[in-house]
């Protein structure tokens, strides 16, 4: 498994990798709480995009609810283990399960009907939209007051019930980052991604050539959900407070698809490249904005969002495929 | 005569009221090479959009090596062993050559490793093995219709429904197609059946022609025969393209 990974990775790029995957594993040794903290939020939506990725990068399926699939995630979980004492190592199970489902039903309704492109997008909103408002009135998940995990001594780590420091946080977040881009890579280069990239380029011919674009469509919605949602009980656990209008909020959905646009969609780093660039520059831009002591409301934001805007407007293709060609790493398959 | 390999027997087909296509029967024996020839709007690529699971017909069957596919998906009729091209070439665009042919060798075969070897085969039949890193985009149209052949060829078809591949083709390259689908159908036996206006193409490859005209067959028969019709010179060939 790990030769199909590395086969067609030439020399330069695996010493990145190499150097890049030292650095992340030694970090907790060198960095501060403060940037552990903020490495560990860039991990989370390299992972979450690395999901999202595979459904609008690779399948050109949009999706603009996946809050829907993090929200469900981590309540799942939450839920069974603050009501029923299962630990979050087995609720994650069901908590993918359920995100499958639901994305089932998404993608049932969806492609059963024809319903594509930004269509589609609109009722992945509608779906994450419904079931904030539903989550909202669910009083035996806290309502709107939000559902709270006990916090408990974390001087221990235990993964069974994920309590601990946040350095055991931090290697939770990175082996799932790590494990998420190995899947999605050998996914992307076995017949199911070769598949996807065909429905994304041009469904009918896709067909014609033997396709069965509904079903690999599914496939393609249901692991993303499932994906996503382990990113959502990795939220719960971490934060330990859950509030539906912020955890199926469409700000949530939109900070997901993020990195891997601005990195570079349906590219195997794009979303971590994504990810690191955009969680450093928001970092970068709050210290600017103290230290220039303007304490108008929103100037961040702005700024941030002009930067986008300008990275959109001139690497529309993402930042990554750039970066990757001046540094010399090769142009792969799945980085046309 | 040889067995049918692709039945058609009263096909029709209305859009809204419009007869697009009534009452076609019409056979394609195993090993032949036929075309469906007509003026614009006769019907021909409604009948292809039938029989390659696009569209469902209003009525009549249609059966590949004696068993119905009608209200088959297109992917379905594709492993049913019929391959197809598009009138208006539809390469996956920002694939490589490569990539475009193995999506479609990948129909019958799940290892990715066997279906590239597979595809690099149909890459050197058609000429383009050494276009295989370009991004299908950035071919001309000739090369595009030769990827669009060598796609639906790399799914492995028995029968393979071509839809105007000639057109836009200079004289010479028109020739050089028709030699790869006459070494097709004489060394591995594939069936053929064309919807082609270039009538050089038509007469070179064709062992029968159909003609269609106002979604009605009007003659079939041997080429010879055929471009003799009164009837056909009349609404397709025009009198003075008479032979």
């Amino acid at each position: 498994m790990i030769a199909t990974i590395l086969d067609d990775l030439p020399l330069r790029e695996r010493i990145a990798l190499a150097v890049l995957l030292a650095f992340l594993v030694a970090l907790p040794s060198v960095a501060s709480d403060y940037w552990l903290s903020v490495v560990l939020i860039i991990l989370y939506f390299a992972y979450v995009g690395q999901a999202w990725n595979l459904m609008m990068g690779i399948a050109g399926q949009l999706s603009l609810g996946h809050a829907l699939y993090v929200g469900l995630g981590a309540y799942t979980a939450a839920a069974l283990y603050v009501h029923f004492q299962l630990p979050p190592a087995i609720g994650l199970f069901v908590s993918m399960l359920i995100a499958a489902g639901a994305a089932t039903v998404i993608g049932l309704l969806a492609f059963r009907f024809g319903i594509g492109g930004v269509y589609f997008a609109l009722l992945t909103i509608a779906f994450a939209e419904f079931t904030r408002l539903a989550f909202s009135h669910f009083e035996w998940v806290g309502a709107m007051a939000g559902f709270f995990l006990p916090v408990e001594n974390r001087a221990e780590s235990d993964l069974i019930n994920l309590r601990g420091s946040p350095v055991m946080f931090y290697y939770v977040i990175l082996t799932l980052g790590v494990a998420a881009a190995v899947l999605v890579r050998l996914l992307a280069a076995s017949r199911l991604g070769y598949y996807w990239l065909a429905i994304r380029e041009d469904q009918e011919a896709a067909q014609a050539s033997g396709v069965n674009t509904f079903a690999y469509k599914m496939i393609a919605v249901t692991i993303s959900a499932a994906m996503t949602a382990l990113g959502g009980v990795f939220l719960a656990f971490y934060y330990n407070n859950l509030f539906p209008s912020d955890i199926f909020g469409i700000h949530r959905s939109i900070e997901i698809i993020l990195a891997p646009i601005i990195g570079g969609l349906g590219t195997f780093f794009g979303p971590v490249f994504g990810a690191f660039v955009l969680g450093l520059l928001g970092e970068g831009l709050t210290s600017a904005v103290e230290q220039t002591g303007i304490q108008t409301a929103g100037v961040k934001q702005l700024v941030y969002a002009l930067v986008l805007l300008v990275i959109i407007k001139f690497v529309p293709g993402g930042l990554w495929p750039r970066v990757a060609r001046s540094m010399g790493l090769g142009r792969r398959r799945d980085e046309p | 005569m040889t067995a049918a390999l692709l039945s058609v027997t009263n096909l029709a087909k209305s859009f809204r009221g419009l007869h697009a296509v009534q009452d076609v029967s019409l056979d394609v024996a195993e090993g032949s090479i036929t075309a469906l020839i007509g003026p614009n709007g006769a019907g021909k690529t409604t009948i292809f959009n039938m029989i390659a699971g696009v569209f469902a017909p209003s009525a009549g069957d249609i059966t590949m090596a004696g068993s119905s596919i009608r209200g088959y998906r297109p992917d379905q009729v594709c492993k049913a062993g019929i391959g197809r091209t598009f009138q208006i070439v539809r390469p996956f665009p920002a694939l490589t050559v490569l990539d475009n042919v193995v999506i479609g060798a990948l129909a019958h075969d799940n290892s990715v490793a066997r279906a590239r070897a597979r595809a690099r085969d149909v890459l050197k039949l058609l000429g383009l093995d050494g276009l295989r890193g370009q991004i299908a985009s950035s071919l001309t149209l000739p090369d595009r219709k030769r990827l669009e052949v060598a796609r639906a060829l790399a799914t492995g078809p028995k029968l393979l429904l071509l839809d105007e591949v000639m057109a836009g083709l200079r004289p010479g390259e028109t020739d050089e197609m028709v030699g790869v689908f006459q070494t097709l159908n004489r060394e591995s036996g594939l069936t053929i059946l064309l919807i082609e206006h270039v009538m050089r193409a038509v007469m070179a490859l064709s062992q029968t022609i159909h003609v269609l005209n106002h979604g009605r067959l009007i003659a079939s028969g041997a080429p010879a025969d055929v471009v003799r019709d009164p009837q056909v010179l009349e609404v397709y060939l025009g009198e003075e393209e008479a032979v």
